[in-house]
């Protein structure tokens, strides 16, 4: 036991998780007070005492499955009673069609087509029958998925397979259908939506046991410390924004509205204090009344020190496009700690989007209105930040002054057009700062058509943001 | 009050308050407080750890009552502080009484002339002229208390110093004293809505328990346990439409407290379905930006 759970912290810190040698030792004490084969309490008696920050919770989640995969008797890789459910549900189908079709039908699981296991599982669904849902999960994935043992492949390999061959979406459509055919009667646009909700909610958790499955399944083949190997992945703040997968991209956006909040607020309080003025006589003065007459109680000015005017311009062509989007974002949900932002995007041609932002308060509405509205091609499609700055400059270079702070975003892989950089020149000249964000891995800068160098001469510094968590870091020194 | 020297004072466990995680569970329903096994689980070995709890999660999801209805059913009293910005010592732990010792002085120097300033001094410095704010309070009530720390992340970093001698010894150390240890170890929750990160010293003393919005099933629940009359249909009606209204990338979701608001409000105006019109109607105590609302009217009301 004890040997198990310090493996599980190693794997733990492997996967970036901070974890204390207090809060090891709390670990270890807390198990004992939970009853070995409860896991979800075994669950949460770890969770409480290793995890302390609720965006590591998933990552955690994922290990713990893993190591205690095989943990506790209704985890067990065959069930007896499950195989008996399954085993009813089906003669009891059969039953039924025998009665309305007439059909014999020759007994065993192993006879199950296809079709019959689709339809005992809309049935499980149909119900909300988790513990149904769960044994449908493993006869799906013991006939679909094709595992064999020591073979090298990924666990998503084995789910895509599980799910191609239930079909899950017409799944959904039936299941509706049926519902209908239940009511008798037309479903309003708002009970239609809520019954699907509730299906989807129910398909997901039935994904959730395959998962769990095959999981369990490759644990039992290969061992737990390979297996949370292949799944170490990077925490959100940590994903890059140029590589992120479609899911990471969805935990990246989760990640992002806390990481604003806090900021805000962080930001709002070092406005607050943190810069105390000279002493306020006047106020000093009132407020010793009070002490009779003794000024007790200093009293500061607080300066209200002027905010930057912020002007973004990014590159939004393909690889940098999420990077340019979670800047903007970022820079959107605090643009009270700024007196004006205006923003700008590229590839080759260049566009204002300032009043996509300004005509809703909704962040991502207007994202969306950047990636589908604005007009950044010129010739081809690929970057030109020569072309692009020259515009910018000739249209907007008048609106650059002392008060602004610029900011140029992208890789500045410009495909070996003219650089332009005299641009970047004089935006240093009139703007009080001008920085440069590279989502790219500094050791790439530079490299091919790379030339971050050149422009970055000319800038107050290049900072590499290639994940949230850099981005955070140099927005706060920003505002 | 019992007064020790100022090493680090340890506490006895006292007798265990709670059985096993369902009793606890159990009890908080008695109390209508619908906890789930996460819930339940880490007050259950808060009580056996002796540990705090530190609750962080989405405005309104029932992290304060969590402490009120643990204080209800252990039979203990709550003792509360409340952080804002700039709380300091004085008012979390403990305050001398200038007003009286400044007395205490005067009266002794009119009586005695003779009197020496260090006998003054001890007896000025003792607990009658001590006030005693609320961390100090829960150490050395004779009675079992919980603590409520409620809101921690609106004090400034710095200010969390204070809580870590407690939260970790049980104890309070002052220097014209000495260390004042507890009695007994009290339940301590502390709440925070994640405004900032806190520091890692606070974390590492405290179980850590995130609450979130609740499941369909418990949001049901909850709305039948605090709203006296509902039929269980309705119930089930807004906890699907919240539960629907939470998957929109919102502003502000609504929280448990604005559930039950909505679910008080239709049944006042005696409202036993939800139509797309009511929903639209009423919204507005669901959600409360106007970008919310025009999002979430355009969303129930369109086919998919
Ligand atoms: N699990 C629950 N069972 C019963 N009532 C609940 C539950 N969760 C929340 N509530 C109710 O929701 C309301 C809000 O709860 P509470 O004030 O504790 O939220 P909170 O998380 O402390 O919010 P805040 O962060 O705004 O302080 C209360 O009326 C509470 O009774
Ligand atoms: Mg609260």
């Amino acid at each position: 036991m004890l040997e198990l759970l310090n493996g599980f912290v190693v794997e733990l810190r492997n996967a970036g998780l901070p974890v204390s040698l207090t809060e090891n030792l709390d670990a270890m004490e807390a198990v004992q007070h939970i009853p070995i084969d409860d896991r979800e309490a075994f669950k949460y008696a770890l969770g409480a005492t290793l995890i302390k920050n609720q965006a590591h919770w998933r990552s955690f989640e994922t290990i713990f499955e893993v190591y205690f995969s095989l943990r506790g008797p209704e985890y067990k890789l065959v069930d007896g009673d499950e195989e008996s459910m399954v085993d009813d549900l089906w003669r009891e189908m059969q039953d039924q069609q025998q009665g309305q079709e007439g059909q014999g039908g020759a007994g065993g699981l192993e006879n199950l087509t296809p079709e019959e296991i689709a339809q005992m599982l809309m049935s499980a669904l149909m119900n909300g029958d988790q513990g149904m849902m769960r044994a449908m999960a493993r006869q799906a994935v013991q006939r679909f998925a094709g595992m064999e043992p020591g073979r090298p492949v990924g666990g998503t390999y084995y789910l895509y397979r599980t799910l191609r061959n239930l079909d899950l979406d017409s799944m959904l459509d039936r299941l509706m259908e049926s519902t209908r055919e239940e009511v008798g009667d037309d479903l309003t646009p708002l009970e239609e939506r809520l019954e699907r909700e509730e299906y989807e909610d129910r398909i997901d958790k039935f994904k959730g046991e395959v998962e769990a499955e095959i999981r369990r399944r490759l644990v039992a083949d290969r061992g737990a410390e390979a297996m949370a190997k292949t799944l170490r992945k990077p925490l959100p703040e940590d994903v890059e924004f140029m590589h992120a997968s479609r899911d990471e991209m969805v935990s990246l956006r989760k990640a992002l509205q806390p990481l604003t909040r806090k900021l805000a607020a962080r930001l709002a309080r070092k406005r607050k204090h943190g810069r105390k003025g000279p002493l306020d006589f006047r106020n000093t003065v009132r407020h010793s009344l009070s002490y009779g007459g003794v000024p007790a109680e200093p009293k500061f000015k607080y300066p209200r020190p002027s905010k930057p005017e912020l002007i973004v311009v990014a590159d939004i062509s393909g690889s940098v496009a999420a990077f340019a989007r979670f800047t903007l974002m970022l820079v959107y949900a605090i643009q009270n700690q700024f007196s004006k932002v205006r923003s700008f995007v590229f590839i080759d041609g260049i566009d204002e989007v300032t009043d996509f932002f300004r005509a809703t308060e909704d962040i991502t509405e207007a994202i969306h209105r950047v990636n589908t509205e604005a007009d950044v091609v010129w010739v081809d499609g690929h970057s030109d930040y020569g072309h692009a700055f020259e515009v910018f400059w000739e249209k907007y270079g008048k609106d650059v002054g002392p008060k602004s702070t610029v900011l140029l975003l992208g890789d500045a892989r410009n495909n070996y057009h003219a650089s332009q950089s005299w641009v970047v020149k004089e935006m240093q000249h009139k703007a009080r700062h001008v920085y440069w964000l590279n989502p790219e891995p500094r050791s790439y800068w530079n490299t091919g058509d790379s030339i971050v160098g050149e422009y970055g001469t000319y800038t107050d510094g290049v900072y590499e943001c290639r994940n949230l968590r850099q981005l955070e870091t140099f927005v706060e020194k920003l505002a | 009050m019992t007064i020790s020297s100022p090493t680090s004072g340890d506490v006895q466990l006292s007798e265990p308050r709670f059985e096993g995680v369902q009793q606890v569970r159990d009890a908080l329903r008695d109390v209508q407080y619908l906890a789930d096994d996460g819930i339940a689980g880490v007050a259950y070995l808060a009580d056996r750890l002796g540990k705090p709890i530190l609750v962080e999660g989405p405005a309104g999801t029932g992290k304060t009552q969590l402490a009120k209805s643990v204080a209800e059913i252990t039979g203990s009293r709550l003792i509360r502080l409340q952080c804002y910005e700039g709380l300091d010592e004085s008012k979390a732990l403990y305050e001398w009484n200038y007003k009286k010792q400044l007395l205490r002085i005067q009266t002794e120097q009119g009586d005695t002339a003779d009197h020496e300033w260090t006998e003054i001094r001890d007896d000025i410095f003792s607990d009658e002229f001590l006030l005693t704010r609320p961390l100090l309070e829960a150490i050395t009530a004779d009675e079992p208390v919980v603590l409520l720390i409620d809101e921690v992340d609106r004090v400034e970093v710095e200010t969390e110093a204070l809580l870590l001698e407690i939260l970790s010894d049980y104890q309070v150390s002052i220097p014209e004293l000495g260390t004042i240890a507890a009695k007994q170890i009290p339940l301590v929750f502390l709440t925070s809505n994640n405004t900032r990160e806190l520091s890692e010293a606070l974390k590492r003393r405290c179980l850590y328990l995130h609450v979130d919005y609740p499941q369909l099933d418990r949001e049901r629940e909850i709305v039948l346990a605090k709203v006296p009359d509902i039929t269980e249909q309705l119930a089930d009606q807004v906890a699907r439409i919240v539960r629907s209204i939470r998957q929109l990338d919102l502003k502000k979701a609504p929280s448990v407290s604005e559930t039950l608001d909505w679910a008080r409000t239709l049944l006042l105006l005696n409202i036993d379905t939800i139509d797309e019109q009511t929903a639209k109607d009423t919204l507005n105590i669901l959600l409360k930006y106007q970008t919310d609302i025009a999002k979430a009217a355009k969303e129930l009301s369109v086919d998919e």
